[in-house]
């Protein structure tokens, strides 16, 4: 894995010498997601025509990377091209300029250029205040003021307080409401959880997107492609072994045995309450030691979104650690989304709740009933155990679910993915995503993305709006 | 009346304890003695004593308290008072027998849902039947004596959140799910519902059933609404409707009271309202006592309407009397005044204070005769006996101006030469245009050169960019035209007008506006549309001094028959003050009430929109809307007005619209006033388009051929010199100088000359001023 980041600083030094010489050309890595071949993307495109109707309406047509990747899954493209549309565009408490700052503070907090370059652009378009774009120093007090939340919610988001949001709302010169703090939190979380996708299936920056010049410029440098290129290469070196690695054959028949052998435990499986209680911490810790081997605290290196971030130092953080006083668990009962979470940001941020709704039931109901060749099974059972892995780190803790379901469908190498995918999305590597389930399909692997990132967004936000809940009491 | 006389035996009053952790659920037992509290961390038995709680049991024993005492629901046994279910976050169900000897009273555990249980309820009748509903979907029936469930339900869809038995029908019960729906079932019949229908958008969190009528149920949901359902009928029908202003987390019908239902919210919003599901505006009665969202709600006894319990995430447990409720139809505001885009005012005050002190009244009355200038609004309630509502009435007086008085296009014309297009720094013509609208009664044109001179004004102007900072240290500044003082004059002004119309509260309030304007600073962002008002001030006038109308009350609420209830005796002696949050800067007027000249209970207020817009944002802002307006008028037909505003615009708007659009404007508007004979107005429109188009018709046949006076050839060069006979062509007959300007001449003589000098000439003499005898005519 150091290989890796040498590589990565390599390449990136070779390519800002050859862009000092000549112009070179930006498609290093041809198609939408580098981790996933292109015909398999391009030739899945059965979208339904609202979609289609909807892509040409607001988006003139063009597809974006983004776009062609999640369009895998033409079911869920649709909820979330809706949601992301009305958190962009449609009417809302924050001014439209806002909204793009917003997205790239959040995008940067991961170093997602594809994203950061992609909302420069718009924000470009929009034709004001454009010097914000030259860093956070330059934007008003106020979006600074989002820098303390922002950075808790990418990677600590148990740590937001109401003290947080008392910070913010309190009177004062750079006030927010509480409809635009909403607002502004449901960017920050949702633009979090997008950099996850865009890194957890490898999506290429758009070409188009680099074709800029200005500010936007030297924001956006082809430098910036060199992130595909360390992927490519990664990729190289990983391609090969393991489709045709020799124990993987057994692999799947395994885990559904194991989703069968479950489903026929759970009705005589009496385990006791404190049994599930130590499952669960259990799950938790070992969440700890699932660290993709190898990484030190790295010292993130000094790129150009690096100026819209602020106390870069500030990484992720494990939940429970040993030897310390851990924060109190979240009881998801205690606080849901769909009792609690909706109504509070639906009645600050009218309508927001139901898109909301309407793409984390599309997530995590999606499922087209196979798995690999296999067809006709009830994968509700994985989705399930995706779901509450990615809340379990975040420690959030369902009473009703058994941990140890996690452990026995979630293999090593996914559970590193995971962790890696929604903790420190920027670390992933083709690698991660190559090592697991190698006989399942990309688009099932883009399914398991989706599903990371919802559970991902649906947490932050739990712990947001939870903390805003108690600053209004 | 027995009943009732079993019910007195109860008595207490509001009290509460604390508990030690927050409440998910509260259940009392039948003879309301008792109550039991239970929550993630709690579960207690309460007894309900005359001067408050006792903590009679703690059901949660054990060294380390498992999940199956983390409750989500509780329900008391209405028949066997020992016993208890509780329905467990992590999907067990639980029976606790309050007889058992030993310290824990667990009897029965099962653990056949597999997600969390929202639910349970016991058979109202039935001693060892208990319902439960889980978040997997399923609902489930046991029979205490058995150890595992008789019968499984699906509901074939999402989690379920109630299930509630009926209390008439022995094999009935409803229940709730996350998708909206209800579903009826028989408890006989585990293979299908019997019916099912959709009664909100998003989850139904509760239903409750009437405890009278057969048919009722009533359902709250995340869509804030409780509807209440008559099942009797072959098509379930939804018969009530009451919005909230969040989610209904509970919802329990009032014993005794046929019409009343208590409901609790699941966020935000922590009070509990007590509704009249007649009246689904105000709640009947509210109890504020909980810091803290409401998690359970019950009514102490089944037939005793005047005692609730409460639980709550504050970790509270209330008992709440009816008669300390705070009754928010006392204190709502019956007073609106409102303008409207075409310079009407409506006003809607308590029926009391349009007529009440008849010296003024009959004055009033007196000096507006005749109806033609009211156009009263009627709604007519009956009112019910058995209401116990407050019955406000309120009069509710719409003046209109008046309309365009003018039949026919005199209005065209007036405005067409009156209008200034240039020659005048932008504020000024609008400014002036305004008052032309103005002037002929055209208010809504009036206004729109009012906004356009605001929006466009520049930046220097402090009007705008300036305003907003300013007001902060409470100096406000001039509004152009509109300073404060003349607003205030003005104000006074009707203020004077308003006292004969007897309307008290508004003098008042707007007096106590002119007081505060100095110290409040948000009341700078009102003056756009008090500006607006002011353009009113002349019709207001007009109408009230030559076609007077009649003041009195257009709307009346007969009085009920009865007097109303006196059970609060702490009336809140003086009104709260309405606060004022910094981002809504309402003209209020609460503080005028001591001022009032009819002392009244609730408060007076007047308030007026904000202004929608920030002073700061760009002219190019308003671009989108003024484009909009421009084809507004076009579209209506007034293209006089979209050409004018293009033409006084100028830059600022050009852009924003296309070409075509613009030229066909001008080309109707030419076209008009060519038609009107207006052709000066008409030239001066084709000069000061922009549009190629338009400016070339200026260019076309601008050639004049004339021949010499002497030589009687064409002129071809130019010049005054004829190149033939080298003579000076036009020469003024009178004054026999060559005329350089406007020249005049006879077609049956062709002799002529100046302008003026013929004119002169021809009102001496009716021969040519040449001589030739000819008798010339100049019309």
């Amino acid at each position: 894995m150091n290989e890796n980041a040498d590589i990565c600083n390599h390449c990136r030094n070779m390519i800002r010498e050859k862009a000092k010489g000549m112009k070179m050309s930006r498609h290093i890595s041809t198609g939408p997601s580098s981790f996933i071949p292109e015909n398999e993307i391009i030739g899945a495109m059965p979208l339904s025509d609202s979609t289609v109707m909807f892509i040409d309406e607001e988006y003139s047509g063009r597809v974006d990377n983004l776009t062609q990747v999640m369009g895998l899954h033409p079911h869920y493209l649709q909820a979330f091209l809706r949601c992301h549309y009305y958190l962009l565009r449609m009417d809302g408490p924050l001014p439209l300029h806002y909204r793009h700052y917003i997205a790239i503070m959040a995008a940067a907090r991961h170093q997602c250029s594809t994203l950061v370059c992609q909302h420069v652009q718009e924000f470009e378009q929009i034709g004001v205040c454009s010097d914000w774009l030259r860093g956070l120093e330059f934007c008003p007090q106020r979006l600074r003021n989002l820098n303390e939340i922002n950075k808790i919610l990418a990677h600590r988001p148990w740590l937001i307080t109401k003290q947080h949001i008392q910070a913010l709302v309190k009177t004062g010169e750079h006030s927010w409401s509480l409809a635009e703090l909403v607002h502004a939190v449901v960017l920050l979380a949702h633009f979090h959880a997008l950099a996850s996708f865009v890194f957890g299936s490898g999506v290429n920056p758009d070409p188009e997107v680099t074709e800029v010049n200005g500010v936007t410029g030297d924001l956006c440098p082809p430098a910036m492609a060199g992130l595909c290129t360390c992927h490519l290469t990664n990729g190289n070196q990983a391609n090969g072994n393991p489709l045709r690695n020799p124990n993987t054959g057994s692999e799947l028949e395994a885990l559904m045995e194991r989703m069968k052998r479950l489903l026929e435990e759970r009705e005589d499986d009496d385990a006791s309450e404190e049994e599930m209680f130590t499952r669960f911490e259990k799950e938790k810790k070992e969440s700890l030691l699932v660290v993709s081997a190898g990484f030190v605290e790295e010292v993130v290196p000094p790129s150009p979104v690096a100026r819209f971030v602020d106390d870069p130092s500030f990484g992720y953080q494990d939940f429970a650690r040993h030897g310390e006083d851990n924060p109190p668990t979240f009881k998801a009962q205690d606080y849901s989304w769909e009792d609690h979470g909706f109504s509070l940001v639906n009645r600050l941020y009218s309508d927001i709740g139901h898109l909301l709704d309407e793409k984390f039931r599309t997530a995590c109901d999606l499922t087209y009933y196979n798995m690999a060749s296999h067809e006709g099974v009830d994968t509700s059972m994985l989705r399930r155990a995706l779901f509450n892995y990615v809340h379990c780190m975040y420690g959030i803790r369902y009473d009703d679910y058994d941990y140890g379901e996690v452990n026995q469908l979630l293999e090593r190498s996914l559970k590193v993915y995971i962790k890696t995918v929604t903790c420190y999305p920027e670390r992933t590597t083709r690698r991660m995503y190559d090592s697991y389930w190698h006989q399942f399909r990309h688009s099932e692997k883009v399914h398991v993305n989706l599903l990371l990132m919802e559970a991902r967004m649906q947490a932050e936000l739990l712990y947001a709006l939870r903390a805003i809940t108690h600053y209004m009491t | 009346m027995e009943k009732m006389t079993k019910v007195s035996a109860i008595s207490g009053r509001t009290m509460f304890c604390h508990l030690d952790a927050p409440a998910n659920a509260i259940s009392v037992c039948r003879d309301a003695t008792q109550v039991v509290v239970a929550g993630r961390n709690i579960f207690k038995i309460y007894g309900l004593e005359e001067d408050g709680f006792v903590e009679r049991l703690n059901l949660r024993v054990g060294r380390k308290p498992s999940l199956n005492f983390s409750c989500a629901d509780v329900m008391w046994h209405q028949m066997e008072e020992n016993l208890l279910a509780t329905a467990a976050t992590n999907g067990a169900v639980v029976t606790w027998n309050l007889a058992r000897p030993c310290r824990n009273k667990q009897e029965q555990l099962f653990t056949e849902h597999k997600r969390t249980v929202n639910k349970v309820c016991f058979h109202p009748t039935e001693v060892n039947m208990l319902l439960s509903g889980s978040q997997d979907g399923f609902m489930k029936c046991f029979d205490l004596r058995k150890k595992e469930s008789v019968s499984t339900f699906s509901g074939q869809s999402e989690s379920v959140r109630d299930v509630q038995f009926s209390m008439k029908d022995y094999f009935t019960f409803a229940a709730s799910f996350e998708n909206g729906n209800v579903q009826l079932w028989d408890i006989r019949r585990p293979d299908r519902y019997e019916r099912m229908f959709t009664a909100h958008t998003g989850p139904v969190f509760c239903c409750d059933w009437h405890p009278e009528d057969r048919g009722w149920l009533a359902t709250g949901g995340r869509d804030k609404m409780v509807k209440v359902w008559d099942m009797s009928t072959n098509r379930v029908k939804e018969i009530y409707c009451v919005q909230t202003i969040a989610s209904v987390a509970r919802v329990k019908w009032r014993p005794e009271r046929r019409y009343h239902l208590a409901t609790c919210s699941m966020m935000v919003d922590h009070n509990i309202y007590v509704w009249d599901v007649r009246r689904p505006f105000i709640p009947f009665a509210t109890f504020e006592e909980h810091k803290d969202v409401t998690t359970g709600i019950v009514w102490r006894h089944q037939h005793d309407p005047y005692f609730l319990l409460s639980g709550s995430k504050d970790s509270t447990l209330y008992q709440h009397m009816f008669k300390d409720a705070s009754r928010p139809v006392d204190r709502a505001n019956p007073e609106g005044l409102c303008f409207g885009l075409f310079g009407d005012l409506a006003f809607a005050a308590k029926e009391s204070l349009m007529t009440a002190p008849p010296s003024v009244g009959d004055v009033g009355r007196k000096t507006y005769p005749g109806g033609d200038r009211r156009y009263p609004i009627f709604f007519f309630k009956k009112p019910d006996v058995t209401a116990q509502f407050a019955q406000v009435s309120s009069a509710l007086s719409v003046f209109e101006s008046e309309a365009g008085s003018s039949v026919g296009m005199d209005w065209f014309i007036n405005t067409a030469q009156s209008y200034l297009l240039s020659g005048k720094p932008f504020a000024e013509l609008c400014e002036h245009n305004a008052q032309v609208a103005k002037k002929l009664n055209r208010l809504q044109e009036s206004t729109t050169w009012t906004m356009l001179r605001i929006m466009f004004s520049e930046p220097a102007n402090p009007s705008l960019s300036t305003n907003h900072n300013l007001n902060k240290s409470g100096n406000l500044p001039l509004v152009n035209s509109f300073s404060m003082k003349e607003m205030s004059a003005a104000l006074n002004e009707r203020n004077k007008e308003n006292r004969q119309d007897n309307i008290h509260s508004l003098e008042t309030n707007l007096n106590n506006n002119d007081e505060n304007e100095e110290t409040e600073g948000s009341e700078g962002q009102a003056e756009y549309l008090f500006g607006d008002a002011e353009l009113d001030d002349d019709d207001l006038y007009s109408m009230e001094h030559d076609n007077q109308a009649a003041e009195e009350p257009e709307y009346l609420l007969p009085q009920e028959a009865f007097p109303l209830r006196h059970e609060i005796m702490d009336h809140p002696s003086a009104p709260e003050p309405v606060q004022e949050k910094p981002e809504s800067p309402h003209v209020s007027g609460s503080e005028a009430e001591s001022t009032c000249l009819t002392p009244m209970e609730s408060i007076s207020l007047i308030s007026v929109s904000q202004l929608l817009f920030s002073p700061h944002l760009p002219p190019k802002f308003f671009c989108p809307i003024v484009k909009e307006m421009l084809c507004y008028y076009a579209e209506q037909g007034d293209v006089q007005m979209a050409v004018s505003v293009l033409i006084v615009l100028g830059d600022r708007i050009r852009k924003e619209i296309d070409e075509l659009t613009q030229e066909h404007w001008y080309m109707s508007y030419i076209d008009l006033l060519q038609r009107f004979e207006l052709w000066n107005v008409s030239n001066e429109v084709i000069k000061l388009s922009t549009c190629g188009a338009i400016m070339c018709l200026n260019q076309a046949s601008t050639t004049l051929h004339i021949n010499c006076s002497n030589c009687k050839r064409p002129m071809s060069n130019k010049g005054w010199i004829c190149d033939r006979c080298h003579q000076c062509a036009s020469v003024c007959a009178v004054c026999h100088h060559v005329v350089k300007g406007l020249f005049v001449w006879c077609q049956g003589c062709s002799h002529g000359g100046h302008l003026e000098h013929v004119m002169e000439w021809l009102k001496q003499s009716k021969h040519c001023p040449a001589g030739c005898g000819h008798l010339c005519e100049y019309t």
